[in-house]
């Protein structure tokens, strides 16, 4: 690691205003800031720890049934908190890493960094949650803009994500055999006025939605909805872990027991 | 009653109260006043022309205390390789200098520039980040084959190509054995790769040097599994320190498998850098860093063929390996794939003609020597691959076409120069099936078909060549060091004693199972036995631990000196008691009169001999204290039979284990507990070398499996229960232990036993065109296999 200042805002106004600085950079868990630092793959200057902001931590339910995780909620939290209101969503995050992670590591972190195996990303997406910032909403559909690329501008902090809760839903994670990242992710979510299907893990262009799928599934929520689907391997990744053609061939098991697992 | 102490109890082991409670000390728990500490600038590139190193701006920052560079260390020698093979035309292997620090060239990413010793680990790598090194790149050679073409860019100037030896074996059977296949009813082929693996050992190595200026002593702490022979390569090969003004030390450490067997690099440079700064210099490996320097495993791409009669009798066995040797030859390698290898691919099976072919392939990726198993996981894969693919094609049973020809007379003489003494082979194969309970498999995969799930029984059997070595055979082989090993036994003037092994313990409990040994021969509590091992210092010269040696020939020794111990005090009783010494019985800790009721304690003669006011001395010296080295006349042959249950995913190809069994005959046991767990670790490194571990480099000889992100190990959901058995037992009939060692076995056994199962199960599921899949068998590649 390189030296760096470490601030620690008691306010979101506060840390804002610490951002304001060049090359400052949020912390919130750390999982994947601090790893990079210690590699030294990166050398902000001053960090801006988001752990103590209570105004950024837990999950509520708002007026229209959404549910609300604040921007620093571990992952830990999201899986106790969310499990009533929104099991998909909270199976999801008990999922993510082992427990170390999950008690450190945030949802904001997960989603400004935007990892395109990351299961965060696929949740968002597949929810068509609104991504707040301390100065606008930005609709998931927006805010993911290819691998670790998001719509956030530098030092703009993730307050909170609400996520309108569907009908049904169900996420769907092939372990990357080393890492446990999602090697494939698929996230389904049926909401009265259709289906949403995210994928996250496959394509080169970070987490995305397989319109062709959601149509199909609008139609008929059911597995064998999708059997004459199939998608083009050309935009997958590949890897060590799996060709294109797996990631392709993936997507579309996964879906299929995504659907199936929503019941 | 199982047995609560001594030779056969299951005790719990000594060591592990300080390793769980944190209180293990660990080379880089050593801090030493004054300490320095030492980074260093490795290549980025796996082969390059180094044309020049500036170290201008790291010398002149904050906390540098020097900058060591090649020119540094010129009148230093480099590290120095043990063992020379001679290849089929009689000609010795080709040996390219190994500099400490790399001179002319890089040539594998990792390989170490400059050395930069500061006051603090970050003031260090700060520094090193601003040596500067001017490279101009080279095209790597990184795949074997290709390196071997014509006009292929060398990975060392001046040997005449990246051939390190064309190895035959037996050289002299090798027309016989091409007529056996011409004539033969039925002969398989298989190509397949043993990858290569990054043998991972918890603990990250460490190295601290230290020097006494008023004294001139040199102290190497570092993660060895060999102190001894650290001191011997290092002092008398790289930097000219006798043994008696050197000492190492390795203490506790954080498992090995192999990779703390050699001597590397950074050990001589800090022992180097300490001489030189007169203070003391340490350096801890990161993970990161582990990755491209530690030495890695296996890497072996074969074809082999076999030859059977009509009615499945193997005929003749023909090889041909193409065996990773990485950029430079690490301590042990050239013996890997020869002598480790070749001489055991006869396995548990009377082949009358069989030719090895290997040749050691020098490329721009880090060295490859000894991991767990060294060279008998690799023969025992390609063998048992290859006969399960000849049961198939021939249509019989594979446990059948293996049973008929199994050997069943022993000694035993195999065409490939080793002699093995005693087993049972058929008893381990019969303990499997039903420990396996093969008999319900049928049951289980119509269970696991009602889930949509395809199963796979695979079974295979394993010997192994432990008990290394028996020095005048390994000295005809090219080792250049004999295989001994010593212990000193040094009783105490109240009773206790402490032992003192040249054998080194990094997880295998010998703390605890070595003391169950000398306690039980005099009839003792084992807590009165305290084992010593690890530093120079302290320990008569020993060879250290690999290869499945440390009870058969370190605990063969201990034997010994333990006789010799006991034979004194005979004596010292005989006298106490005015009896002959023949008359002297030892028993739970007694010496008796025959036929008497006179007795003396073993504590009362221990002290006659610390205190020796009533006391032979004209006949017999004071005090109780002998050393023995032991030098075993065969090696020791485990062997068994290993059964795997598989499940695979036809959707997504994964791959889960679901049950595991393992019958061995280790020959005698003496704690079942450490078996059980020895033969458990080996187990899941196998199931993760052929399920998971990838090692693999991009073209330009980048590793990408270079971080645990990438580099999947084992973990305890990826593994199942396991059935573990050790009640066969046919002792060795050459030491005295009748042990036949434990360590490798789950290692070597297990890889052939999962991907058998896996074919099986595809081949069951009607995919009869997959005969095969290279390990390993990520859901990737089994879905692609199936693609067809
Ligand atoms: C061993 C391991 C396993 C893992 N497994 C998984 C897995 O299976 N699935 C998965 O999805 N993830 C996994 N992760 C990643 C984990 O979920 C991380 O917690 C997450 O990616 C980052 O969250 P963080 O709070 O730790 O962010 P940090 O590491 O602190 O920060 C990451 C980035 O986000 C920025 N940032 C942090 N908080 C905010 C905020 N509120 N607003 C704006 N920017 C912010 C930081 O500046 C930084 O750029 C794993 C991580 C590890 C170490």
């Amino acid at each position: 690691m390189y030296a760096f200042e470490l601030v620690r805002p008691a306010t979101l106004d506060e840390a804002v205003t610490a951002l304001g600085a060049e090359e400052a950079q949020a912390l919130g868990g750390g999982q994947t800031l601090i790893p990079t630092l210690k590699q030294r793959l990166a050398a902000p200057a001053k960090l801006v720890c988001l752990s103590g902001l209570a105004e950024l931590k837990g999950v509520c339910i708002a007026d229209d049934g959404a549910v609300c995780v604040g921007g620093a909620t571990p992952h830990a939290v999201v899986a106790a908190e969310a499990a009533a209101h929104y099991p998909a969503l909270a199976a999801l995050a008990g999922n993510i890493g082992d427990p170390a992670v999950r008690n450190r590591g945030t949802i904001g972190g997960s989603l400004a960094n935007n990892d395109p195996s990351a299961c965060y990303p696929a949740a968002a997406l597949g929810s068509g949650a609104t991504i707040r910032t301390v100065n606008r909403d930005i609709a998931a559909d927006d805010f993911f803009q290819g691998m670790f690329t998001t719509a956030l501008e530098d030092g703009e902090i993730i307050t909170e994500v609400r996520f309108p809760v569907p009908e049904r839903a169900a996420y769907q994670k092939f372990e990357q055999p080393a890492s446990r990242f999602a090697l494939v992710g698929v996230f389904v979510a049926k909401y009265d006025d259709g289906v949403r299907v995210a994928v996250t893990g496959a394509s080169e262009g970070g987490v995305f939605r397989w319109a062709e799928a959601e149509a199909a599934l609008s139609g008929d929520f059911s597995a064998g909805a999708i059997a004459g689907l199939s998608l083009d391997a050309d935009m997958m990744i590949g890897d060590l872990h799996g060709s294109p053609e797996y990631r392709a061939h993936l997507v579309k098991v996964l879906t299929g027991r995504a659907v199936t697992a929503a019941g | 009653m199982p047995k609560d102490h001594g030779i056969g109890a299951s005790t719990k082991r000594r060591e592990d109260v300080r390793f769980l409670t944190g209180r293990g000390r660990y080379t880089d728990d050593i801090n030493l006043p004054g300490q320095a500490h030492a980074c260093f600038v490795r290549s980025q590139v796996a082969h390059g022309r180094l044309n020049g190193v500036n170290t201008d701006a790291a010398a002149g920052m904050p906390g540098v205390i020097r900058v060591f560079t090649a020119g540094d260390f010129e009148r230093v020698g480099g590290l120095p390789c043990g063992w020379q093979v001679t290849d089929r035309f009689g000609a010795v292997m080709q040996e390219p200098g190994h500099p400490v620090l790399a001179t002319g060239k890089v040539r594998h990413v990792g390989d170490p520039i400059a050395l930069v010793v500061a006051e603090t680990y970050d003031q260090a790598r700060d520094a090193a980040e601003a040596v500067v090194v001017d490279i101009e790149e080279l095209e790597p050679v990184l795949d074997m084959k290709a390196a071997l073409a014509e006009g292929a860019p060398k990975v060392h100037d001046e040997l005449t190509s990246n051939l390190c030896y064309d190895w035959g074996f037996v050289e002299e059977n090798r027309e016989a054995v091409n007529k056996a296949f011409e004539t033969a009813h039925h002969v398989t082929t298989l190509d397949l790769v043993n990858q290569r693996l990054v043998p991972n050992a918890m603990e990250p190595r460490v190295a601290i040097g230290d020097y006494d200026f008023a004294t001139d002593d040199s102290t190497l702490y570092t993660t060895s599994q060999n102190p001894h022979v650290i001191r011997l390569l290092m002092g008398a090969f790289v930097l000219g320190i006798p043994e008696h003004k050197l000492r190492v030390v390795a203490p506790d450490v954080g498992g090995g498998f192999g990779s703390k067997i050699f001597h590397y690099a950074e050990e001589a440079a800090v022992t180097f850098a300490a001489r030189h700064l007169r203070r003391p210099v340490k350096w801890t490996c990161t993970r990161s860093e582990s990755f491209v320097t530690d030495a890695q495993g296996r890497d072996h791409v074969t074809r082999i063929e076999l030859a059977l009669d009509a009615e499945g009798h193997f005929q003749a066995i023909r090889t041909e390996t193409y065996a990773n040797m990485g950029a430079y030859l690490s301590t042990f390698a050239p013996s890997i794939p020869t002598w480790l290898h070749g001489t055991l691919m006869a396995g548990n099976y009377r082949t009358p003609l069989i030719y090895v072919n290997v040749k050691a392939v020098f490329t721009n990726t880090v060295p490859v020597d000894a991991y767990r198993g060294a060279g008998r996981p690799e023969a025992t894969f390609q063998l048992e691959r290859v006969i399960d693919k000849a049961a198939r094609e021939m249509g019989m049973d594979p446990v059948e076409l293996r049973r008929k020809n199994f050997i069943t007379q022993f000694p035993y003489a195999t065409p490939v120069a080793v002699e093995y003494d005693t087993g049972d082979y058929n008893a381990t194969m019969d303990k499997l099936l039903e420990i396996a309970d093969v008999a319900g498999f049928e049951a289980r995969l119509a269970e696991s078909k009602a889930r949509g799930k395809l199963r796979g029984l695979g079974v295979n059997c394993y010997i192994e060549a432990c008990g290394i070595a028996p020095s005048h055979l390994v000295g005809q082989l090219g080792a250049r060091a004999g295989l001994y090993e010593s212990a000193t036994v040094r009783v105490n003037a109240t009773g206790g004693l402490v032992v003192m092994t040249g054998s080194h313990s990094h997880g295998q409990g010998h703390e605890t199972s070595f003391a169950q040994v000398v306690a039980d021969m005099i009839g003792i509590p084992d807590n009165m036995v305290e084992i010593v091992h690890g530093d120079t210092a302290n320990t008569p010269m020993g060879m250290g631990t690999y290869g499945s040696r440390s009870l058969a020939v370190g605990g063969s020794a201990m034997v010994k000196a333990t006789n010799k111990i006991i034979a004194k005090a005979r004596k010292i009783a005989a006298h106490l008691m005015e009896a002959s010494p023949e008359d002297i019985e030892l028993k739970d800790g007694r010496f008796t009169v025959a036929g008497t009721d006179k007795s003396v304690a073993w504590g009362d003669v221990t002290l006659a001999a610390y205190v020796p006011h009533n006391y032979p001395l004209d006949e017999i010296e004071p005090g109780l204290e002998e050393t023995a080295f032991y030098d075993p006349n065969n090696f020791t042959y485990p062997a068994g039979a290993y059964a795997c249950e598989v499940e695979v995913d036809p959707e997504t190809g994964k791959v889960t284990v679901e049950r595991f069994a393992a019958a061995d005959d280790f020959g005698n046991i003496v704690n079942p507990m450490i078996v059980d767990g020895q033969v458990h670790g080996g187990i899941a490194q196998g199931i993760g070398q052929a399920l998971l571990e990838t090692t693999t480099y991009d073209e330009y000889g980048q590793l990408l499996s270079g971080s645990y992100m990438d580099y999947a190990m084992p973990r305890a959901s990826d593994v199942p229960f396991y059935a573990v058995d050790h009640s066969c037992q046919t002792p060795c009939t050459h030491n005295p232990l009748g042990v036949k060692g434990c360590g490798e076995a789950g290692a070597i056994g297990s890889p052939p036993a999962v991907v058998n199962a896996v074919v099986d199960a595809l081949q069951r599921a009607g995919h009869s065109h997959i005969t095969h899949i290279d390990m390993p068998l990520t859901p990737s590649r089994v879905w692609a296999a199936m693609q067809g």
